[in-house]
């Protein structure tokens, strides 16, 4: 399987009180085709800033790429004029959000809406745009879609406008999709049903999905693969059945023991103390060590990402002195 | 026992000089306004002249070296009334939003937080309130109750008491569901006190806002009271006052008018200006953008 | 009677109306809830949006008015507590909200948000009032030199500890939490609920515990009752309702509930439907619309509760 999207020491700074600090740093991601891949993390841990600027929407002032490549099919989206990058978005690579009121104008109807980027970016008439958007609502399982194409945002649930807003994710055939915590503010029964949609169109339509969550629970749920980010870096990544049973990064391992869980009893949580650090505050050495119950103090240098020992054949990497492989911690 | 030892950000700096910082027209707002007040303060060391003094043979001088500003028709220095008269406008502009902003506000978040029959029979008088002109509610108070300095402020504090009243109402409403105020209430807390203690504070900059821009118009219904006679009787200078005198002579003495007018523009500009920055430095939603 | 006990409780809203409302509508938010919190114990309120939990948590301790039903406390009916019993029943039971940020003046500094409430119930002089509030302070994890800052420069999760040791000052016997720890990330998150966890054993504290999180609920509740459409659908020993969940709902509410473990992926049943709006409530078994085993009655009746087991109740037709 060659990459579909490949990011490649991905740097984006803000600027803070005049001067500019890494909000992620170093950041190497790769998407296959009909792969879903999992960034779970916090808040502060960069996961949204990511996503953020692999399409390059991050504002203006204040925030810039720093270093790395976006390789998008051989292309590096960082070097793109704005024009051609606006081009890439939505055609090519489409994003979905957490808040779908927000991100629907409630002075249009739905349908006008999907139908909207159908004559943009296909060249569509209006009339068969609206057609389309039918189809493309029927798609996403929205009950009833020829009557739903004329109706307004605030006569959908809060589901069935996620339900809308993916579908004009989908209206032009992205080859990736960028979902950033879609189901957050979806209730459990709801979410399931969002969650199985992705899967299912991403099976369908053989399309490369980056699902950004902070929840755990979610990423067992529908991720192929999974990177766990902390403070700005990615501190693990691996196949998401072998991340689940053999959590490799103490961070990972932390959050896995603090996350109450509704199948089994546990009768002490095992909290993470402190919190994630501030852009501005970040320790020397690895940035989980103040937090780590295992820091020893070789973690006053900063670790790389790298192969984890006892990874066998697979690609689980961590970046943790403690759990690299022997060879390279001597 | 939590072993979670917890520790806590340094403070920020203050948010509000920053901003009127960046934006300039403030502080020219600022320096003007301050310009007017320590006129009128200084007023009896700045006037070359006394304000009440009356020579004939000097009536209706155009501005020279002794007179800067020329004299009126009874041989007056306009400038030094001029100044004396920045005393009245302030006083009666300060006396009277402060009045009304008192009783306007605690009406408002009184109709706020208590709602239901009581908030609506408030806001249908204060829509009643409203409909008048300012002016002609002014005029009706003032001419009801004599002219006198005391009866022009009482006059303008009623005629701006009802837009408080609004004022206050609104974020009341907003504050009312916010869950401090709920927080207070699971916790005993009293009506008045919650009203008092919990909300007042959190509406104050939004009510000091208006209030600035009130003043401005206070200022200006104090001079058109004083044009048409109801305002501090002759011979107390003030400036709507001495527009009228020099209505008489307009033609051949235009000192007369236009100075008065010109100091009632720049303090209503003056004023405006600060309630615009102190604006845009309270609320958040416009930060960053000038 | 010790502890609270609630027995058909009831809230409704108008909304809409008046001069340019439109039609008046009544929401429904809370239809039939009763409960019981024993001294000591700790009951989980479950349920999705709009079920009318966060509500009857609030009408419980009248921050709203109920609409009908009984709550006591000790014996004491709430609703028709004197302003005088009502400000003593407020001592013994306090509130925990959601949003840490939004449930704290932040124009007051941390030592007057604490020392407050003791002040308004005329408790101590202020040298005991200061104690009082700097011992409170460090039982919830804060250091001293907090006091003297404002709201906006403490953390999600510090915030939250602020707001229990607000509501731990009076000292109660009841806390109500709503949704307190549904806005922290999940490390912070298992920071609150330890410490929650300290102060229950060490003061003998009664909770009632509202989250729309069954993990959460789990970790933290003996007794749960499930909510649906203004109804407690079920209830009973929290271990057996998540293990082997009887009614429905809560069988499709425990299989969406995302456990983390990629091996246990499950495919609870594919419905369509969302929940309905409470001013439009369903006829009969309000989850009739959207359960995948409902046949005629349950359009009709609304099913009453049934113990299906010691401490266990359900209320569904097929039981």
């Amino acid at each position: 399987m060659t990459a579909l999207l490949d990011i490649r020491g991905l740097t984006t700074e803000f600027r803070v009180n005049g001067r500019w600090h890494a909000a992620i740093q170093d950041v190497d991601l790769s998407l296959a085709a009909n792969e879903t891949l999992a960034v779970v993390g916090e808040s502060g841990s960069g996961k949204s800033v990511t996503a953020l600027s692999t399409l390059r929407l991050l504002p203006q002032a204040g925030a810039r790429i720093g270093r790395g490549e976006i390789l998008f099919e051989g292309r590096d989206l960082a070097k793109l004029s704005e024009r051609q990058m606006a081009k890439v978005r939505g055609n090519d690579i489409a994003m979905i959000f957490q808040e779908p009121m927000t991100s629907l104008n409630p002075t249009m109807t739905v349908g006008d809406q999907i139908a909207e980027v159908l004559m943009i970016h296909r060249g569509m008439s209006h009339g068969a745009a609206l057609n389309e958007a039918r189809d493309l609502l029927d798609e996403v399982r929205v009950p009833d879609p020829a009557r739903r194409v004329t109706e307004y945002p605030h006569q959908f649930s809060g589901g069935m406008r996620q339900r809308a807003m993916i579908a004009i994710a989908l209206a032009c055939r992205p080859k990736v999709l960028l979902a950033d915590e879609p189901t957050t503010a979806l209730d459990v029964t709801v979410q399931h049903q969002v969650l199985t949609l992705l899967d299912d169109l991403k099976r369908e339509r053989g399309m490369g999905v980056i699902f950004i969550t902070h929840n755990l629970g979610v990423v067992a749920q529908i991720a192929d693969r999974v990177a766990v980010m902390y403070a700005g870096e990615i501190v693990e990544t691996a196949d998401c059945t072998r991340l689940f049973a053999n959590p490799a990064h103490p961070y990972t391992e932390a959050l896995l023991r603090a996350m109450p869980r509704v199948d089994r009893r546990a009768d002490t949580l095992e909290p993470i103390p402190g919190s994630v650090p501030s852009i501005t505050g970040r320790p020397a050495g690895c940035y989980f060590a103040p937090r780590c119950g295992y820091a020893r103090p070789e973690c006053g240098h900063h670790p790389v990402l790298g192969p984890i020992s006892g990874a066998g054949g697979s690609d689980h990497q961590a970046r943790c002195i403690l759990r690299a492989k022997a060879e390279e911690a001597a | 026992m939590t072993a979670v030892t917890e520790t806590i950000p340094a403070r920020k700096p203050n948010v509000l000089l920053q901003t009127l910082n960046r934006n300039r027209l403030s502080w020219v707002g600022i320096g003007l306004l301050a310009l007017i007040l320590l006129s009128a303060i200084f007023a009896p060391l700045l006037a070359p002249h006394d304000p009440l003094q009356q020579n004939i043979l000097n009536r209706l001088e155009g501005p020279s070296p002794e007179f800067w500003l020329g004299t009126d028709s009874y041989g007056r220095d306009v400038l030094s009334r001029l100044l004396y008269g920045t005393r009245v406008s302030l006083l009666v502009g300060f006396l009277s939003v402060l009045i009304a902003m008192t009783v306007g506000s605690a009406i408002g978040i009184f109709a706020g937080y208590v709602g239901g029959m009581v908030d609506q029979l408030i806001m249908g008088l204060v829509d009643v309130m409203l409909s008048f002109p300012t002016l002609l509610l002014g005029l009706m108070v003032a001419a009801m109750l004599g002219a006198s300095l005391e009866n022009l402020i009482i006059a303008i504090a009623i005629t701006e008491t009802a837009p408080f009243v609004r004022i206050a109402r609104a974020p009341t409403i907003s504050a009312k569901r916010k869950e401090y105020v709920e927080a207070g209430r699971a916790l005993g807390f009293s009506p008045l006190r919650i009203m008092g203690v919990h909300i007042l504070p959190n509406i104050l900059s939004d009510i000091v806002v208006v209030a600035s821009l009130w003043m401005a118009s206070a200022i200006r219904t104090e001079a058109s009271l004083s044009f048409i006679g109801l305002g501090v009787q002759p011979p107390t200078p003030t400036w709507g006052g001495m527009i009228r005198e020099g209505f008489e002579n307009i033609l051949s003495s235009w000192w007369l008018v236009v100075f008065p007018s010109l100091a009632i523009l720049l303090t209503v500009l003056a004023l405006n200006i600060l309630g615009d920055a102190l604006r845009d430095a309270i609320d958040p939603k416009l930060k960053g953008e000038s | 009677m010790t502890g609270l006990k609630v027995e058909s409780l009831k809230k409704h809203f108008t909304i809409g109306g008046g001069f340019l409302g439109g039609k008046a509508r009544t929401v429904r938010a809370v239809e039939n809830v009763s409960l019981s919190v024993a001294l000591g114990s700790c009951v989980g309120l479950v349920g999705e949006s709009g079920c009318g939990k966060s509500t009857a948590s609030r009408a419980i301790l009248r921050l709203e008015e109920p609409t009908a039903g009984r709550v006591t406390f000790d014996g004491i009916d709430v609703a028709s507590a004197s302003p005088a019993q009502m400000r003593r029943l407020r001592q013994r039971m306090q509130f925990i909200f959601q949003d840490p940020y939004a449930s704290l003046n932040s124009r007051r500094s941390i030592r007057k948000t604490l020392e407050e409430p003791l002040k308004v119930h005329g408790i101590g002089d202020p040298a005991e009032r200061r104690d009082r509030a700097e011992a409170i302070l460090s039982e919830v994890g804060l250091p001293q030199d907090a006091m003297d800052r404002f709201p906006h420069e403490f953390s999600g999760g510090q915030r939250q500890r602020i707001g229990i040791a607000r509501a731990l000052v009076l000292e109660p016997d009841l806390v109500v939490a709503d949704e307190p720890v549904s806005a922290l990330d999940v490390s912070v998150q298992a920071q609150i609920l330890r410490l929650l966890d300290d102060l229950r054993d060490k003061r003998t504290l009664s909770f009632l515990f509202v989250s729309h999180d069954l993990g959460v609920i789990r970790h933290f509740c003996d007794t749960t009752c499930v909510m649906y459409l203004g109804h407690v659908v079920e209830s009973g020993p929290t271990q057996e309702i998540m293990d082997d969940p009887a009614h429905p709902y809560t069988v499709l509410l425990r299989q969406s509930s995302p456990i983390p473990d990629p091996a246990n992926r499950v495919d609870p049943p594919r419905i369509a439907g969302e929940i309905p709006s409470p001013a439009n409530p369903p006829s009969g078994c309000p989850f009739h619309t959207r359960c995948p085993r409902a046949f005629a009655e349950c359009r009709e009746s609304m099913p009453a509760a049934k113990e299906i087991a010691p401490g266990r109740q359900v209320a569904c037709h097929l039981f």
